[in-house]
């Protein structure tokens, strides 16, 4: 049986669609392992032995790529319910671009922050630093995933798959894609008052 | 979906009880969707339909199986170290064949006892009580007990099952490797799970057991993520949140509490795995080894303790939730009355749940904490007492003067009950700091959480087989040797874990491989002697109920629909369902899951999908209202 079937025989829950349900729980779980390091990293700090380190100035340049890109995903979700699909393409193809390019700025900051003597192992290292490393490698983790969605409803939308009636996966990929760029400001905020 | 074809008897009509409970089947629907499904596979394979199934009971079937597997496993483990306990000077020669090299000059090697602990606690609280009971009954129970006809993904199910197997797989072949399997305990505390250089076992064994971990975590947050939205978006018509079995209540609470706590063992693991391979020192400060200093600067191991308890206490509740949503079922129709207090039911799970996540620190009362911050722990920790008497109160008064039938699931609920009084009881003991600082490295501690989660999520975990196994696979489990099993199991475990409080309050302590060096502990010989044969004795008898259950699977009696009468969905789908659940409209819900002995009712039970239309002669008032 196609569980897709079983959908139109009734209408009850939250009024969104299983899939809405599933990514909203995922985003959840995300949230779990963020808040888990995040707590780690202000107990570890408050424990002292912590190493006091620079943040590059390169990160605010990404946070504010990052923000572009959530708005041209937006962009593309409002040209999907009026039903420009070409907007929809360009939206999706500068988000994709975008997020590329946090990615690549993310590699950059990385070289900033070994440049600053800040490691994330090995005898020079401190957990204060690596926790940084952490933090946006596994954000950057998450990225990915977000970025394959994207190209997966950029495909959908090439097949003419997402317009004004199917709005589901431009709708759950809008809304992963700005959980990921919440939370990564979320994380520059969070270093830029407590590095 | 091909076979409910070949066997006419599956249509519900046929199996219909008392005139009630089935509504007449139109066979139109029945001939849309067969021929909708045959359209998708044709000739099913047998592959996929058994091996890489999308249905989530050929799913619950495979967890079941597996955790069957892993529990012979982990019993297994834990007889040969109750076996070094026991009779510590004994010789162990004749276990040379299966041990191979862990037996050396006739005695159990230190190092191997440290991993044969290890694996019995990891596979028992993760594969056994967490995949292979919420794993098997979440899978089958909620989508027939809500009305749906699967998962709201069958393919995320599936991956779930298979993160599983292949978590099963690297956690077993662990066993095999040349340094042994992960020795630091199953909470893996470091710097001896980070350092591969501490122990044997600290080696390869242990990033095995990581990965393993990782893959299991995978596993829990597809399978939870897929309950979680079955429960919120597929119930049939009429299935509000306050007509929702309490088994449904209990795997939804689970499963929210899995999704909210096992991220942050991943992310403890992530650290820790960048510790052992990467040289971070997240958990590593100021340790010399032999004889040497490590470079490892600034870590905390008390954070790693923090996070793996965050996720550590919910998990307790993670395999003891189901098993008492399953108890509450299976007491209700069996003692043939409704559930007392069904909605304080809901609300003592939801408080459990709440209060798991804010009491972790009890575990870790001997690690020098703030005394302010652990008495904040204890007083949080002695409130789940509250919760838990409100829910043992209710089945004890489910209990008072109902018509009690004792089927082998109703014996094992009611040994649920029991056990979980007498482990609950010395949870109020350890909840207390000054108490724990003094118990925490004994015996005591071992006899409290086997008792209240190890063999009372056991007991739910059978209730819950012996209960559904018509279900499952359209025959009965043998009821007399049902009765033996519980009997075995039910004063065995007693006979086992009882004098490990009183050993346990004497001092004597846990984790040790020999006590024989210390001559205060050698008064108890005798009582660990006792232990050890009680403790083999009653893990013997659990090879009666894997007897009697792939026995049944194959030669049981024929089960009919509804064989307990009992009141909720799955017992109104054919006896065994095809995917799809209900050959033709799924029934809608009317009325709670718990009419039973209503009073002027016909039968003393109701099911869920009777309309008050139907039963004009029991209604109360307010219903009578609704059915017109």
């Amino acid at each position: 049986m196609n569980p897709s079937e079983t959908l139109s025989e009734k209408e009850v829950g939250l009024g969104w669609h299983p899939k809405r349900v599933l990514l909203v729980l995922l985003i959840f779980s995300i949230v779990m392992m963020f808040a888990a390091f995040t707590s780690g990293y202000i107990v570890r700090r408050d424990e002292g032995n912590w190493r006091e380190f620079d943040l590059p100035a390169s990160l605010l340049l990404n946070s504010i790529i990052i923000a572009l890109s959530s708005a041209s995903m937006q962009w593309a979700y409002f040209s999907a319910r009026k039903d420009e699909i070409g907007r929809v393409k360009t939206g999706l193809g500068i988000t994709l671009a975008l997020g590329l390019a946090f990615l690549v700025g993310q590699y950059f900051s990385f070289g900033d922050l070994v440049a600053g003597n800040t490691y994330f192992g090995g005898a020079d290292a401190n957990p204060s630093g690596s926790f940084v490393y952490v933090l946006m490698g596994v954000h950057a983790f998450h990225l990915v995933t977000g970025l394959i969605f994207l190209a997966v409803v950029l495909k959908r939308v090439l097949n003419y798959q997402v317009h004004s009636r199917a709005m589901l996966s431009i709708g759950n990929a809008t809304l992963y894609w700005h959980f990921l760029g919440g939370l990564w400001l979320y994380l520059y905020l969070f270093l830029l008052l407590n590095h | 979906m091909s076979d409910m074809a070949a066997k006419p008897n599956f249509s519900p009509s046929v199996q219909a009880q008392g005139g009630i409970g089935t509504a007449p089947v139109p066979a139109t629907e029945h001939g849309d969707h067969l021929h909708h499904d045959d359209h998708e596979h044709h000739d099913q394979h047998w592959l996929w339909k058994y091996v890489f199934s999308q249905d989530h009971k050929q799913i619950a079937k495979q967890f079941l199986i597996t955790g069957m597997f892993w529990a012979i496993l982990g019993g297994t483990l834990s007889s040969l170290f109750r076996l070094q306990l026991g009779w510590p000077e004994g010789s162990m020669e004749w276990l040379t064949p299966f041990l191979g090299k862990w037996i050396q000059a006739g005695k159990l090697n230190p190092e191997f006892y440290l991993a044969l602990v290890t694996m019995h606690g990891t596979i028992m609280v993760f594969f056994v009580l967490t995949a292979g009971l919420s794993g098997t009954f979440s899978n089958f129970l909620i989508p027939l007990q809500v009305g749906a006809r699967d998962m709201a993904s069958g393919f995320m199910n599936m991956l779930s099952y298979w993160f599983f197997f292949l978590s099963s797989v690297i956690m077993f072949s662990s066993l095999f490797i040349e340094t042994g399997p992960a020795s630091a305990g199953w909470t893996i505390y470091p710097p001896l799970s980070a350092l591969p250089q501490a122990i044997p076992g600290s080696g390869a064994g242990m990033t095995l057991w990581l990965v393993s971990m990782a893959f299991f975590i995978v596993s829990q947050l597809l399978g939870g993520v897929n309950y979680v939205t079955t429960v919120i978006n597929m119930r049939t018509r009429g299935m509000s949140m306050s007509k929702l079995p309490l088994t449904i209540w209990a795997f939804f609470l689970t499963a929210i509490l899995g999704i909210l706590s096992f991220p942050v063992l991943f992310s403890a693991a992530l650290l820790l795995i960048f510790d052992r391979s990467f040289g971070t020192s997240f958990f590593l400060s100021d340790i010399y080894i032999a004889g040497q200093a490590l470079s490892n600067q600034g870590g905390s191991p008390v954070l790693f303790q923090h996070l793996f308890w965050f996720l550590g206490h919910p998990e307790v509740y993670i395999v003891i939730m189901p098993a008492m949503g399953m108890v509450s079922e299976v007491l209700a129709t069996n003692a043939r009355k409704p559930i007392f207090g069904y909605r304080a039911m809901i609300g003592s799970l939801i408080g459990i749940s709440l209060l798991s996540f804010v009491v972790w620190a009890h575990h870790m009362f001997v690690t020098g904490m703030n005394p302010f911050l652990g008495s904040v722990f204890m007083f949080l920790t002695l409130i789940i007492a509250v919760p838990s008497g409100v829910k043992v109160f209710n089945w004890l008064a489910t209990l008072w003067r109902g018509n009690i039938r004792f089927t082998a699931a109703m014996l094992f609920a009611i040994g649920f009950v029991s056990l979980f009084i007498s482990g609950g009881l010395t949870g109020i003991i350890l909840g207390n700091a000054t108490l724990d600082i003094q118990m925490h490295n004994t015996y005591f501690v071992v006899a409290h959480f086997h008792l209240v989660m190890g063999s009372s999520a056991f007991f739910g975990l059978f209730a819950g087989v012996y209960h559904w196994f018509p279900k499952m696979f359209g025959r009965m489990m043998d009821e007399k040797l049902g009765y033996i099993h519980f009997w075995l199991t039910f004063v065995g475990v007693y006979l086992v874990f009882m004098p490990m409080h009183y050993v346990g309050i004497a001092g004597f302590p846990r984790r040790y491989y020999a006590w024989t060096g210390f001559d205060a502990f050698s008064q108890f010989a005798d009582m660990n002697k006792f232990i050890s044969i009680a403790a083999i004795i009653a893990f013997l008898g659990q090879f009666i109920f894997i007897f009697n259950f792939f026995y049944s699977i194959f030669r049981g009696r024929r089960a009919t629909q509804n064989p307990w009468n009992s009141t909720t969905l799955e017992w109104t789908a054919p006896i065994e369902p095809g995917h799809g659940n209900w050959p033709g409209e799924i029934p809608a819900v009317y009325r709670w899951p718990y009419d039973y002995s209503k009073p002027g009712a016909e039968l003393d039970f109701i099911p869920q999908n009777v309309p008050y239309s139907q039963t004009q002669s029991s209604n109360l008032p307010y219903e009578q209202d609704m059915a017109e």
